[in-house]
């Protein structure tokens, strides 16, 4: 049998000033693992990520960071130093959450230890003393032993009671379930924290721009930009290849209210295991992604590439292929950028307009006004002047800095931007040679990420619940009857402070001194 | 999906639908509200009709869900989609649940009296989704086409009616007990606590908002796990700290203090039930100021 003390939280401040050190650790040990901590630590928390939610975080949105700092730097500094831009692995944040869990596992290990005992144990002894238990009451009576203990009975059967009755006394119990259930539930929390931290470290992600017809080899040097977990080793990225074959974006030309809408977009690929594995096709869509091999491929993104080929002053080909396009509105008038440091006889750089479906406004200027290309038009504003490729500094392939360029072509330049359509060439102004619209193609933007512990966080995290339902199910007590002369005594003890208790034993005692045995 | 019909005159009718529930749905408040007044009447005639007044009520209520329900149901069809993908749909399929949820649980005998909170609550809920949250039918965007959109939003809104349920029950509890409500002279307050004393006693609200929260709070946990499976297939990654997955994850947090709370010495009771709200509070915020204003991931009030 265990002893109340065990089962109940022990709040007391130290009672002597001369405690020592053991002393004083010991009680603090107490005081973190007490359920009023626990409960003050989750308050604690669920404040904690609040300004996560209003401040832009560099994990979820680095732009808006940036953006921020642009906006208000000086006050952006303070937020800064206080980790307002990194909530969630702030010192202060991770400083709750870890004081939490200690907590959580300094409270389940002795509960799961005396949980243990109890239930391999028959409901024990009545206590001796039943009336320092937080439930308790004395009733007079008049009626017999076994009137006594029998109406006891009854009245803890029907509440599904397990019991044993001694000479002239009953112990009941239920609901270890319940103490289970929950061991469970916290138990697996910590399991959930430990997967996702193992799997947060050994995970990688990385981007990557594909054209259609063009080919991913999974290895470092293919990805656009990567991000690898701490613990993440190169050598684990399996061997894998994928070509994107065609994509496809569907759009809705039927209703009303919804023309122009993206109903689906689609990425066939062919995949390869290893160098020889059999050749799979499948198709990538936004919720399903392709799993190959330790990495998950996700579509993210998508755009025009029209395939141009520039020719300078010599007819030699100074630069040939697909140029990606970044979408600027839901009608995909989009933005592209080429840079031709190698043209003869001056190197220059283009900035151009794609609209899929033009439509030219009373401005003169053009706009797209449907996101397939039904008529679509590109438009080139040309600058000459040092692309500054050569100081070997990186640049940004998506941006032309036209800041000290000369623009030749297009805007305020006097001359006209270069139009094409598919299939057109044209001369281009100044003796800069030319260029043609060779085709047109679209990419798809890639996502390539893999958690390897991503399940063992699902299934923590699904025990986690079924302990959590289990545990607020099912209600756990500890009950005891006792005869002597003149009446009788029932003491009722929880698992926890429960203030239910009271109302238990009165119940109960009602009960048992009413013949007529009526509940509440 | 490579095609799909929308039907306005559908839509329209399930527009229709809804205000019509809204109209029975104020009935069925007034004769709660008028079914409160005669149970506390001093006129025994009074008291004694206010049961069939309260059986009435429930008789219009049912009417006003079926009503509600096939406004729902037509809203669907007309999108031929889940009828929840932006705030309006959500607030109508929202309400829906929380009614019948509410109308499942009235053999609860204790439950019958926060009928007038409920319908009041779901008509606010109505009101604003007709007029601040309203748009056309559309359909989904890519990230939403998922059948984890059934599954994680059903159980949310499951969820989001039982601490709806609770936190009134809280409400309830909270002014049983005030010491202001039971001992102040003004005239106000004494209506006020006569209607209090046809509500079921301190304990059985208290145990009742318990009972609520404990299922809110499974569903809502099976809501979370739902969601990360979902992101992890939509974004990714199953947890990100996202604007919308911080909020989820404070409300659960706010509701696993709750629950430590009933089980702490010197914190059940009321501060137990001023928990519940603060934890309802979440939940509204995360539905209202969190949706509209907040950046984020989640873009799908629509407004
Ligand atoms: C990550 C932190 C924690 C979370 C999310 C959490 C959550 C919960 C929830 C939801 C319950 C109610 C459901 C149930 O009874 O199983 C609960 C109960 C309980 N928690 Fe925690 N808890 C946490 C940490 C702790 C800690 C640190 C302690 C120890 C001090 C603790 C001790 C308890 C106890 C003893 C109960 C059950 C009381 C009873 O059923 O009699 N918990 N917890």
């Amino acid at each position: 049998m265990s002893q109340p003390s065990e089962t109940f939280e022990q709040q007391d401040a130290p009672n002597s000033p001369e405690l020592g050190l053991v002393g004083w650790l010991r009680w603090i040990w107490r005081q973190l693992t007490s359920m009023r901590t626990a409960l003050i630590l989750l308050l604690l928390l669920a404040a904690a990520a609040i300004p996560g939610s209003i401040y832009p975080q560099r994990s979820a949105d680095p732009n808006g960071v940036t953006t921020y700092f642009q906006g208000n730097p000086e006050f952006a500094k303070v937020l800064d130093w206080f980790q307002l831009f990194d909530v969630y692995s702030s010192v202060w944040f991770s400083a709750i959450y870890i004081l939490l869990f200690t907590s959580l596992i300094g409270c389940v290990i002795p509960r799961t230890r005396v949980h243990y005992r109890a239930m391999r144990s028959e409901p024990g002894e009545v206590p001796s003393r039943l009336s320092r238990f937080p439930g308790y009451k004395k009733t007079a009576s008049d009626a017999s032993l076994k009137a006594v203990l029998d109406r006891a009975e009854a009245a803890l059967g029907e509440r599904g009671y397990r019991l044993i009755r001694r000479n002239d006394s009953i112990s009941a119990e239920r609901g270890y379930l319940r103490e289970t259930g929950n061991l469970v539930f916290h138990t697996a929390l910590i399991g959930v924290l430990l997967a996702a931290g193992v799997g947060g470290a050994l995970s990688f992600n990385g981007q990557r721009v594909l054209v259609e017809g063009e080919v991913f080899v999974n290895n470092l040097a293919s990805y656009d930009s990567f991000s690898p977990g701490v613990f993440f080793d190169e050598n684990n990225l399996q061997p894998f290849s994928m070509s994107l074959d065609k994509f496809e974006v569907f759009f809705d030309m039927k209703n009303g209210t919804n023309i122009g809408t993206p109903l689906d977009f689609r990425a066939t690929v062919t995949s390869k295991n290893g160098v020889d594995g059999a050749k799979r096709r499948s198709v990538i869509r936004v919720n399903e992604p392709l799993e190959m091999p330790g990495a998950n491929v996700y579509l993210t993104g998508n755009g025009y590439a029209p395939v141009l080929t520039f020719r300078d002053a010599d007819g030699q080909i100074s630069f040939s292929g697909p140029v990606i396009f970044l979408p600027q509105d839901a009608n995909y008038t989009s933005l592209g950028v080429v840079k031709l440091p190698d043209s003869k006889p001056k190197q220059f750089g283009v900035l151009a307009f794609f609209y899929p479906t033009k439509e030219q406004l009373k401005t003169g200027a053009f706009t797209s006004i449907y996101p397939d290309p039904i008529d679509p038009l590109l438009s080139m504003n040309l600058y000459v002047g040092d692309l500054g490729l050569n100081d070997g500094s990186p640049k940004n392939v998506f941006s032309l800095n036209t800041h000290g360029l000369d623009q030749v072509a297009g805007g305020k330049s006097g001359t006209k931007a270069v139009k094409l359509t598919v299939g057109e060439k044209a001369q281009l102004p100044g003796g800069l040679g030319s260029v043609e619209f060779n085709g047109l193609k679209r990419y798809a933007s890639l996502d390539i990420a893999y958690n390897p512990a991503e399940l063992w966080v699902l299934l923590f995290a699904l025990i986690s619940m079924a302990g959590l339902a289990v545990s607020l199910t099912v209600g756990r007590r500890r009950v005891w009857v006792r005869k002597f002369d003149g009446g009788f005594e029932v003491a009722a003890l929880a698992h926890h402070d429960d203030p239910r208790l009271t109302d238990l034993v009165k119940e109960l005692s009602a009960q048992i001194a009413n013949k007529k045995g009526k509940t509440k | 999906m490579t095609s799909v019909s929308l039907s306005l005159p559908l839509a329209q009718l399930s527009l229709l639908a809804i205000f019509s529930a809204m109209a029975i749905y104020t009935i069925a408040f007034l004769v709660f509200v008028w079914q409160l007044t005669r149970a506390t009447s001093e006129n025994k005639d009074a008291r004694a009709k206010s049961g069939s007044l309260e059986r009435a009520g429930f008789a219009i209520l049912a009417v006003a869900v079926a009503v509600h329900g096939v406004g729902v149901l037509l809203r669907g069809l007309a999108a031929s989609r889940v009828p929840w993908a932006n705030m309006y749909e959500f607030s109508i399929s929202g309400s829906f649940i929380l009614v019948a949820i509410f109308l499942a649980s009235w053999r609860v005998r204790d439950i019958r009296a926060i009928a007038s909170f409920v319908v009041g609550f779901a008509l606010l809920v109505l009101g604003s989704a007709t007029t601040l949250f309203y748009v056309q039918i559309k359909t989904l965007m890519p990230a939403l086409q998922s059948y984890w959109l059934v599954i994680h939003v059903t159980v949310a809104v499951l969820a989001t009616a039982f601490f709806n349920i609770a936190a009134a029950l809280s409400v309830a509890y909270l002014l049983k007990s005030s010491n202001y409500v039971a001992n102040s002279k003004s005239k106000v307050v004494g209506f006020g606590r006569r209607i209090l004393s046809v509500f079921p006693d301190s304990k059985k609200l208290e145990r009742l908002q318990v009972q609520f929260n404990s299922i809110g709070l499974v569903l809502w946990t099976f809501t979370l796990i739902a969601g990360a499976i979902w992101a992890q297939k939509a974004w990714h990654r199953f947890w990100g700290w996202d604007t919308k997955e911080v909020w989820t994850f404070i409300i659960w947090t706010l509701y696993a203090g709750y629950f430590h709370a009933t089980f702490t010495r010197g914190w059940t009771g009321k501060r137990a039930a001023w928990l519940s709200l603060v934890g309802f509070t979440a939940i509204l915020f995360n539905f209202t100021i969190v949706n509209i204003f907040f950046k984020g991931l989640h873009v799908y009030s629509g407004l």
